[in-house]
């Protein structure tokens, strides 16, 4: 006998707005179907319409409030690309440091929400309590915790100051100390061991055909990231390598405890590119053109198309911006979040799997759904599914009048 | 309850709940169920998909109750006011709420928690008379 169980759109296991409707025999999960869209607020929309280009810097970053660095960074590598606007190389390490310290949060942040989807409540506080260090240093370099508005056509708005170096270092070796105790409550704990091990495998070949990206990719095997394949800003100087689970373990199951062992390897990674970045930062300006009219009179002047890539905490994010001479708004705007290919993986992951595996196994792709439903998606299902919804606002409202 | 946010407050507060702000020291606690609370946060734009779930949600739970609503989104639809698939802001869709406002894109966390000590002092208030 099927059932079907549906959870979401709003459901306690779920952070964000979706649905997930699974189809199970028994404990069994025979068939996972995801239903996008409750998220969709228009975003390329306004760019295109309301916003001139340097806005749509700000509300690329409104995309999503945990990768709110790649985002604009996408946006603005494109449009650099088509305008011909100079980036002082001062600009682009701080760049890199940004991004990185992005991906520490991201990631902390993700190690908090997959130890409460396996029950681990004290996992969780400790996680968030050590992230709590990477956003004072956002607070201290940004002005603010969560978004950043550091980014800009031509560099960057605010410098990291001399006296902010000690800081940075100092976090730096914070995390350091740390990193062992949070990598041996997560790699050795037995309990984590046992929900995560062999749990939601996605195989190199499926990886590779669902052509996912991030950690979600690198955990199943495949060497991919843009830092190490198509190095942007300063990141050709830092050789960064893709991370993949056998340096630690030595093999290469493609598990959700792969994807644990991935994002932990990658914060130790980004502590090294920091502490590089800092030693290695060149003096000058931060910025190239400083009067914003000016950059939005050369944008209006541009024409042509480009895209920007950005190696996202998530994975590969892409921008693709089209610029008309004289059009005041971003001509075209496309954006494709990394979590919009990675919730396909949902299915291989979960077929065959029990139902108390669903909230970590879609946790272990660390899903980011305020990215990914800008995008409409459109599903031959879809029409039928509003209809169910309809009816069942009908017959609440049917059942108050009965009651009345 | 996410109506479309970005996120950003999302995590501010999670934040507020962590060691680090501990809203658990004050008596404020995160519960599984609307059914189970007095204080429902609401963050997002809220989007049409949301908007008739933003009502169960408001429905389901028991009386009296306040609305926190955190960020500008809630407020005035925030950066993507004008935008084609708003239903919101929230004032537009439960215009017979309380609502207890927390501004920011996004509200420090000690600024949320003031949001729930207001709501808090409603609800005593209510619950005097």
């Amino acid at each position: 006998m099927k059932y079907e169980i549906p959870i979401g759109p709003l459901h306690p296991a779920l952070k964000e707005p979706i649905m997930i409707k699974c189809t199970i025999e028994g404990e069994r999960i025979v068939d996972v179907d995801v239903i996008a869209s409750q998220n969709h607020r228009g975003v390329e929309w306004i760019g295109m319409n309301r916003n001139n280009p340097v806005q749509s810097i700000y509300l690329a970053e409104r995309i999503c409030g945990i990768c709110n660095f790649c985002h604009p960074s996408c946006l603005v590598i494109a449009v650099e690309e088509i305008t011909g606007i100079e980036v002082p190389e001062r600009a682009q390490y701080i760049r890199v440091i940004q991004g990185e310290l992005e991906r520490i949060h991201s990631h902390l942040l993700w190690a908090g929400v997959a130890a409460h989807e396996l029950g681990f409540d004290s996992l969780l506080h400790y996680v968030w309590m050590v992230r709590e260090k990477v956003m004072d240093i956002l607070e201290l370099v940004n002005g603010n915790r969560v978004t950043k508005s550091i980014i800009m056509y031509g560099g960057v708005r605010r410098d990291i100051k001399d006296e902010h170096i000690p800081k940075l270092r100092k976090m730096v070796e914070y995390y350091r100390e740390g990193f062992n105790k949070i990598a041996k409550l997560f790699l050795e704990d037995k309990t984590i061991k046992m929900r995560t091990r062999n749990i939601g495998i996605l195989t190199k070949e499926d990886a590779m055909k669902l052509a996912t990206a991030g950690p979600t990719t690198r955990a199943s095997g495949v060497k991919k990231d843009v830092r190490q394949d198509m190095p942007y800003y300063a990141y050709p100087d830092f050789e960064v390598r893709a991370v993949t689970p056998d340096i630690l373990t030595g093999e290469t199951v493609g598990d959700t405890y792969d994807r644990i062992v991935v994002r932990l390897l990658e914060v130790k990674q980004s502590l090294e590119i920091i502490e590089k970045a800092l030693d290695e930062m060149p003096s000058g300006d931060i910025l190239s053109e400083p009067k914003i009219i000016k950059i939005i009179n050369q944008v209006k002047k541009s024409e042509g198309e480009a895209i920007g890539r950005h190696e996202a905490p998530r994975g590969e994010d892409i921008h693709y911006v089209k610029l008309k001479e004289g059009f005041e708004y971003l001509y075209a705007w496309k954006v494709r979040a990394p979590t919009y290919i990675n919730i396909l993986s949902w299915r291989p992951m979960l077929l065959d799997m029990q139902i108390a595996d669903i909230p970590i196994v879609a946790a272990s792709i660390d899903p980011c759904l305020s990215c990914t439903n800008r995008v409409t998606i459109v599903k031959n299902g879809k029409e039928k599914i509003i209809t169910g919804d309809e009816l069942h606002k009908l017959s609440i409202q049917k059942t108050r009048r009965l009651l009345r | 309850m996410n109506s479309g946010s970005c996120n950003g407050c999302d995590i501010e507060i999670i934040a507020a709940l962590t060691p680090r702000y501990d809203a658990e020291r004050f008596g404020i606690k995160l519960v599984g169920s609307p059914r189970h609370a007095d204080v429902i946060a609401f963050t997002g734009p809220v989007t049409d998909d949301m908007a008739d779930k933003v009502k169960r949600i408001y429905e389901q739970t028991p009386d009296p109750k306040v609305i926190l609503v955190v960020g500008a989104c809630g407020i005035s639809g925030g950066v993507f006011h004008e935008s084609y698939h708003l239903s919101g802001p929230i004032e537009k869709i439960l215009p017979e709420a309380k609502c207890i406002y927390v501004p920011g894109c996004p509200p420090r966390p000690e600024a949320i928690i003031y949001g729930v000590v207001k709501a808090w002092e409603f609800l005593e208030g209510v619950e005097k008379k």
